[in-house]
């Protein structure tokens, strides 16, 4: 198989772009969206890229079009994608609900720009963390990844792809403007470097009478793709094992969404992902992600050469989210600093983490410029004084 | 009874024993729907293995899911076109059907329904038009007529209906049709007819819903309903020679439009062909 891209060496692109070079190397063949500044030109890469390599990219009527035709598509067996930014993703939200309730392996990717409403389109913001974890209405679980980097970017949407066709669920992609315009020098592997996850199919027909039956005891069925002639029944009401609809049952609701959270939240030594520096000895610990933990490192190595002992916990995954580990650190930090591009968002659930054993203190910028390491570092040194 | 049914109605081997008898009221439209595109399926011979049905939300979406036995997509409401976008694009060689309700499909979802008819994409849209939002309690809908009781309009309705077959029309279809339950072998004939074309076709299936409807503009019964539809029908030869006065409150029926027109997923392989011989990939890799 050839790429209209270079692969198995560096190039030097933007991050949208990787993210659809990395989607057709995960091996994503539908894609579609809707036009949305930051993220359009991740679709119209796509829209160069997919005919070369026999998949699709459609432009829908609008953003509510574009997810239902994702997970029509991940029903046909295609591995699928869509990205949006704050406006478009609002718009994505009960359709998102309906790929978490019947168990749709897709990626959602959402260029953060600032909101709320049209808000500024083409500056980068982290205001759509809550609401890429709860958005949805509804009792739900997903998974939600921050590349901070291009090359995260890259990675991150191939490792989302593995983790929607492992886990049978949508992953959200939550990057921003900033990565998502900037251009960086990203390694692009050879296939034959990759290790590609696929959706887990039916063994046999018993097996696909249980589209959403704990039959293997791991928490995720098989999918029995639509055209194979298994009479699959798909639908978004409450459901039994074998898709049957069934809307007043009690037990059967709480069975069914309890499996759905479980097996994000048993699976989470998996999913979760997150770097450290310094947070052997760190007394001052910051916490963020994406693209402000890029500043807030720096601010830490320029605190460490001022002598205080600062370290930087940068999360990757953001749901499901490790209140273990944040407590963790909690119980040998000397205090906290949740750095973020929004006004208190990743700040509560840190503090939830940390369980009141260190002070949890909020270092929030909107607007849409990052945190300098200045800012980062004098609000530090003003709490020292 | 219920064996009785599956022995002797020969369309029964189409349906989810286990969902039936069905949740729709004694008298709806809806099960002569599901009988009409039943027996268009049967009379092609279409294997139910090569179908996916897909459908929105309300008392007409129920006819595709549970109750019909195939692949089946019950979606979200008003999205049932676009969810059914993604499939049609994925398995091109499926008959890709979507069966939903005129709020479902024209209110909510008529942004979807007019792009996909100006795509031309392969659907079989049955849209059932039972001129209210029946599942929900039976509120004003996009195709209640002008001066009609509804619980949202419980003085008059001060709107009036859209013509769902004439914009789909005008929205680029290969075919569009007409009819309602009087008429059930012309429905059957005209789901066939939107089933072979290539290309996107609508059947607009008015329908009875006695219950949410009927009950509140003094046709109680369904027989009183069906009586309605067949009074008030004109066909569509007859109406083109009458004036938009005489055709005030009459139900057109027949084909509005067949024609041949490129059709979506035809058009995408074709350009992914195009595409990979004028540009296909050389030895650009550092493979
Ligand atoms: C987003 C959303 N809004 C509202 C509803 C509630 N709802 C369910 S069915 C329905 C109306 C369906 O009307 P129609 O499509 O005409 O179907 P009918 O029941 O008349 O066959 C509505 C408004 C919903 N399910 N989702
Ligand atoms: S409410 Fe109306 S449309 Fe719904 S099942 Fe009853 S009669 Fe049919
Ligand atoms: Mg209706």
């Amino acid at each position: 198989m050839r790429y209209p891209f270079p692969v198995g060496t560096v190039d030097f692109i933007q991050g949208d772009e990787a993210i659809a070079r990395a989607a057709i190397l995960a091996g994503c063949r539908f894609y579609a969206g809707y036009p949305i500044t930051p993220a359009s030109e991740i679709f119209e890469a796509m829209s160069i890229y997919m005919p070369l390599v026999d998949g699709v990219s459609i432009q829908m009527e609008d953003e509510i079009g574009s997810i239902a035709a994702v997970v029509g598509a991940s029903w046909a067996g295609a591995k699928s994608m869509t990205a949006t930014s704050g406006p478009g993703f609002s718009l994505m939200m009960e359709n998102l609900g309906y790929a978490i309730m019947t168990e749709t392996p897709l990626v959602l990717v959402n260029v953060q720009r600032s909101g709320p409403s049209t808000g500024q389109p083409t500056l980068a913001a982290q205001g759509d963390l809550m609401q890429a974890i709860w958005g949805t209405h509804g009792d739900h679980s997903l998974i939600v990844l921050a590349p901070a980097t291009v090359q995260e970017a890259f990675d991150m949407t191939i490792k989302a792809f593995n983790l929607a066709e492992k886990y049978r669920t949508p992953v959200i992609l939550l990057t921003d403007a900033e990565v998502g315009h900037m251009r960086e020098r990203v390694y692009a592997p050879h296939p034959d470097e990759l290790e590609l996850i696929y959706r887990k199919l039916p063994a046999n027909e018993e097996e696909a009478k249980y589209p959403f039956g704990d039959i293997h005891g791991d928490l995720v069925p098989p999918m029995p793709v639509f055209g194979k002639g298994h009479h699959t029944y798909v639908t978004g009401l409450t459901h039994d094992e074998k898709g049957r609809p069934k809307t007043v049952e009690s037990e059967i609701h709480e069975k069914l969404l309890k499996r759905i959270v479980e097996k994000i939240e048993k699976n989470k030594k998996d999913i979760v992902d997150y770097e450290g520096y310094g947070l052997e000895d760190a007394e001052i610990v910051i916490i963020g992600f994406g693209i402000v933990t890029r500043s807030a490192m720096r601010a830490v190595k320029e605190l460490r050469k001022k002598g205080i002992k600062a370290g930087l916990l940068k999360l990757n995954v953001l749901w499901p989210f490790d209140f273990e580990l944040i407590e963790r650190i909690a119980e040998k930090a000397g205090k906290i600093y949740v750095v973020e591009m929004n006004l208190g968002q990743l700040y509560h659930m840190v503090k939830e983490g940390a369980n009141g054993k260190v002070p949890v203190e909020l270092i929030p910028k909107i607007g849409g410029e990052i945190h300098t390491p200045k800012e980062i570092i004098e609000r530090i040194k003003d709490n020292l004084r | 009874m219920a064996k009785e049914i599956y022995t002797k109605y020969k369309m029964a081997k189409y349906l989810r024993k286990e969902a039936l008898p069905t949740a729709l009221c004694p008298g709806c439209g809806g099960g002569t729907v599901l009988n009409a595109f039943a027996n268009a399926i049967d009379q092609l011979g279409i294997d139910p293995r090569d179908l996916v049905v897909v459908s929105g939300i309300g008392c007409s979406a129920w006819i595709a899911s549970p109750y019909f036995l195939a692949d089946t997509l019950h979606t979200t409401h008003g999205r049932a076109i676009a969810y059914a976008t993604g499939v049609k694009v994925g398995l091109p060689d499926k008959k890709v059907v979507v069966i939903s309700g005129d709020g479902d499909l024209a209110g909510i979802g008529g942004n979807h329904l007019i792009h996909a008819a100006r795509r031309n994409i392969d659907i079989t849209v049955i849209l059932v038009n039972n001129f209210i939002y029946g599942m929900t309690g039976g509120q004003v809908a996009p195709t209640t007529p002008f001066g009609a009781i509804t619980t949202t309009s419980p003085y008059r309705n001060v709107e009036h209906p859209l013509n769902i077959a004439e914009t789909v029309t005008s929205a680029g279809a290969s075919y569009v049709a007409r009819w309602t339950t009087f008429h059930v072998y012309q429905l059957i004939e005209s789901i066939k007819r939107a089933l072979s074309v290539k290309g996107f076709a609508l059947v607009e299936a008015i329908s009875q819903c006695p219950v949410q409807f009927g009950r509140r503009n003094r046709m109680k019964t369904p027989t009183e309903m069906l009586r309605w539809f067949q009074r008030n029908s004109v066909l569509i030869s007859k109406a083109r020679n009458m004036s938009p006065n005489e055709l005030e409150g009459k139900i057109v029926v027949g084909e509005l439009v067949n024609r041949e027109k490129p059709e979506f997923t035809e058009e995408l392989n074709s350009l992914i062909e195009e595409v990979s011989k004028h540009y296909g990939l050389g030895d650009n890799n550092a493979d």
